[in-house]
């Protein structure tokens, strides 16, 4: 317990102290929120949709969640060589402990990061229907981020390059985040589409977040939750076995 | 103290260490020495449970890592060819995460690390991130950080790797000073002859995966008819250069320098 505490520890610890590293990886999510939330809020408008900013604002918060995550883990590619994570893998500890630690530590971060995005939306203008919607986002927050910090964990122990990185980037985590629904409603999509969104984890963490902070799911907070929960123990057990079997 | 038989290693079809067989008392400083691509880290690697042997066998205070991966860890204190220590946290905060990973009870593991990093020279950095650390003193701090947990075995890969001549007599006094009060056993690589020549008490060649000479570094210049070691070194290992393939870790190297290497 101590060393899965230690680890989770270093993670949040490094993440305060590297505040420019911060402060760049708010910049994405506030590009999408300011530039589409106003620039295409108007035509969103006319189409009897309501405030597209207020509409945005929880997939651009599931968007911060879902990089910090996955980077937190693909870090592991450049930990291994360089990084500190060869000391713990000589370490007299199960594998399995430095996996959670490090999981843990990468879902925490992640998860503080969705609640500055949140903090930063709400400055922008975005408000949630009632003051009761923040504990139950904050559980939507905390289940997307421990999916895809697993995830994360499970392609950096993986992936042998860097070259690897941007296979991964453009074929897997960015398809996530523009399948997710989070610039756009998942009703009425056409079929292949529609399919798409619904395979993608992601989908049912934005439709949570909406449920709980607008008041607008559309699949239903508890099948997001349920699906969520599922996928997580999934990504934990598929992490873990991709950690067991790192070779340096 | 640590013992190899015949030991191998495939990767695919490139066989990098091929039939190595070798003995370390406990207490010897052993030198293993080769060129580029020997098989001299793979050969660490399997000895420090980062990497399962094709076949041989192999024993660490006689326990076999492949099955008693835990306890042979336990045993050993390493220094890799590559930093390992965390740049964003402190000096103090490093050692410290050292102890709770090899389970060094609290006060013990308070009264060591003061004492580890007053006898290296970083007590007065302690509250210092380490990527404001010259290479140096990085390479100070893995040494302290191996040496924690009182290890019977010290493994050290290429530890003088890119240090001024200050540090790497600095490392190796140190290193010495332990193997004759602590007793710890060192078994180390190095490019450089004249560091092995001065250390070691035994020695090791491997060239392409398999060992071609060992012995005193006396036995070795006898038998090559050389004046010092780095001749027997050449006259055992051709003269040639090796070139090694770039691998993933060569990349990332380069990119780590592009980079500035201080991110970590």
């Amino acid at each position: 317990m101590s060393v899965i505490y230690a680890l989770w520890l270093r993670e949040v610890k490094r993440y305060l102290r590297s505040r420019p590293q911060i402060i760049a990886s708010l910049g994405q999510p506030l590009l999408y929120l300011l530039v589409l939330g106003f620039g295409l809020g108007p035509v969103f408008q006319q189409s009897g949709q309501g405030s597209y900013l207020q509409f945005i604002a929880p997939g651009v918060i599931g968007m911060g969640i879902l990089f910090t995550a996955i980077f937190s883990g693909i870090g592991l590619l450049w930990d291994r060589q360089f990084g500190f994570l060869k000391e713990t893998l000589v370490a007299p500890v199960p594998r399995l402990q430095i996996m959670a630690g490090r999981t843990l530590g990468g879902a925490t971060i992640a998860m503080i990061q969705g609640v500055l995005v949140l903090a930063v939306c709400m400055l922008a203008g975005f408000r949630p229907h009632g003051f009761a919607a923040v504990p139950l986002a904050l559980g939507f927050m905390a289940l997307i981020a421990v999916v895809f910090a697993a995830l994360g964990t499970a392609i950096g122990s993986t992936l042998r390059d860097m070259q690897g990185f941007q296979l991964i980037m453009n074929f897997l985590v960015m398809p996530i985040f523009f399948l997710s629904g989070a610039l756009f409603p998942l009703d009425n999509l056409p079929g292949a589409l529609a399919i798409a969104t619904r395979l993608d984890p992601l989908s049912y963490g934005i439709d949570g977040l909406r449920g709980a902070l607008i008041d607008l799911a559309h699949l239903g907070m508890f099948l997001d939750a349920t699906v969520l929960a599922v996928v997580a123990g999934v990504f934990i057990v598929l992490g873990a076995w991709a950690f067991s079997r790192i070779q340096v | 103290m640590i013992s190899a038989q015949s030991l191998n290693k495939a990767f695919g079809a490139v066989q990098a260490v091929a039939d190595v067989s070798f003995e370390v008392p406990a207490g010897e400083i052993f030198a293993f020495l080769g060129p580029n691509g020997a098989g001299k880290t793979t050969t660490i690697q399997m000895l420090t449970t980062l990497l399962r042997p094709t076949s041989g066998r192999i024993a660490i205070d006689g326990l076999d890592p492949g099955a008693q991966p835990l306890e042979v860890r336990r045993r050993f204190g390493i220094v890799f060819q590559d930093p390992s220590v965390d740049g964003d946290l402190t000096a103090y905060e490093n050692m410290d995460l050292h102890g709770v990973l090899y389970h060094v009870p609290r006060r013990i593991r308070a009264d060591r690390i003061e004492m580890l990093l007053k006898l290296f020279e970083l007590w007065d950095r302690r509250k210092s991130q380490v990527k404001t650390f010259s290479g140096g003193m990085r390479r100070r701090l893995e040494i302290a950080r191996g040496l924690l947990h009182t290890p019977k075995i010290l493994f050290l890969d290429e530890p003088t790797l890119g240090l001024d001549p200050q540090s790497r007599n600095q490392l190796w006094t140190h290193v010495r000073h332990l193997n004759e009060t602590e007793g710890v056993t060192v078994f180390l690589t190095t490019h450089y002859m004249d560091e092995a020549e001065r250390m070691a008490h035994r020695v090791a060649i491997i060239d392409h995966g398999k060992i071609v000479a060992q012995g005193t570094p006396q036995e070795l210049r006898a038998q090559t008819g050389s004046d010092s070691l780095e001749g027997a070194f050449l006259k055992l290992t051709g003269s040639t250069i090796r070139d090694e393939r770039a691998d993933a870790a060569d990349q990332m190297r380069q990119m780590g320098r592009m980079w500035g290497g201080n991110r970590r």
